[in-house]
């Protein structure tokens, strides 16, 4: 599982990497577990799940300064 | 995502610490300039951690309050954006604990899990997801999914997957170890994996299922 990790973060050195690709190759199951893992990252990263639309921003910003000036 | 290096060198001055040095001096559209650069991330971040616009929204004004109150105690040896976001995470988390009616929260709750720890569900995702959902949907199961995290999981896979933090700012951010977020994070990437395989495993004759109006967020 760690050298999983370090598959995902692209940080396994290289001879471990070649190894880890041969296994992959012949292990279905490393293989999905690895790919399916990736694509779970790729589509937290592609969505913007808690957006701050423009009017709660604008009334936030004007929260935040009227704080400050008060310090 | 922050696209802010800071450099150490004298050279160069990441243009955040010219904005907090002209802040510190009374600069408010310098400070205002700040809250726009990063005020989207930091609702983002306390959104995941609280799970509640409301209390997020309050997180976003305590943090940047915070943050200008105590700008003189920011040396620059860090980011501005990862010093600004530790102040956020522990207002989150105080945020957390007042709604959990004074019950102490922190980002090592529940993380002893052995969920996900290894792999079970090993289907295959097929087709590719986002040709299966549409977008709303899609981020529907995507929070839903998350929201199943302990904090102390969901704000390291919020901070080094998704807002783009390296491992080791991750760590300083939260006051964690470098081991100790790499062994979250893969949790956390694996507990995510296991729960969305629900939704997105290859099935007998699936095909575009949701899109079809029978595949709703469980």
């Amino acid at each position: 599982m760690a050298q999983l990790d370090e598959m995902l973060d692209q940080d396994a050195a290289i001879p471990l990497r070649a190894d880890l690709e041969e296994h992959l190759r012949e292990c279905d199951h490393c293989e999905i577990t690895l790919n399916t893992t990736r694509k779970t990252i790729e589509i937290y990263r592609s969505h913007e799940l808690y957006e701050l639309p423009d009017d709660l921003r604008d009334r936030l910003h004007r929260a935040i300064v009227a704080k400050c000036r008060k310090c | 995502m922050s696209s802010s290096i800071q450099s150490q060198g004298a050279a160069e001055i990441h243009p955040d610490v010219l904005l907090v040095e002209r802040a510190r001096q009374g600069d408010m559209a310098a400070f205002e300039k700040l809250v726009r650069q990063y005020d989207r991330q930091v609702f983002r971040i306390a959104q995941h951690i609280v799970q509640n616009r409301e209390d997020a929204e309050d997180v976003v004004q305590d943090a940047f309050l915070k943050a200008y109150q105590k700008l003189d105690q920011f040396q620059g040896n860090s980011k501005f954006y990862t010093w600004l976001v530790r102040i956020a995470v522990n207002e989150a988390l105080m945020r957390l604990r007042k709604r959990r009616t004074g019950r102490m929260v922190s980002i090592d709750e529940d993380v002893e899990t052995e969920e996900g720890s290894m792999p079970r569900d090993l289907a295959d995702w097929s087709p590719d997801p986002e040709a299966m959902y549409g977008q709303s949907e899609m981020a529907d199961i995507l929070r839903k999914t998350i929201q199943g995290l302990p904090p102390g999981f969901r704000v390291v896979f919020a901070l080094r997957d998704v807002d783009g933090l390296s491992t080791e700012e991750t760590a300083e951010t939260l006051g964690l170890s470098v081991p100790a977020v790499k062994s979250r994070l893969l949790r956390a990437r694996l507990q995510l994996r296991e729960r969305l395989s629900r939704y997105f495993k290859k099935r007998e004759g699936n095909g575009s299922r949701a899109k079809q109006g029978q595949g709703g967020v469980k």
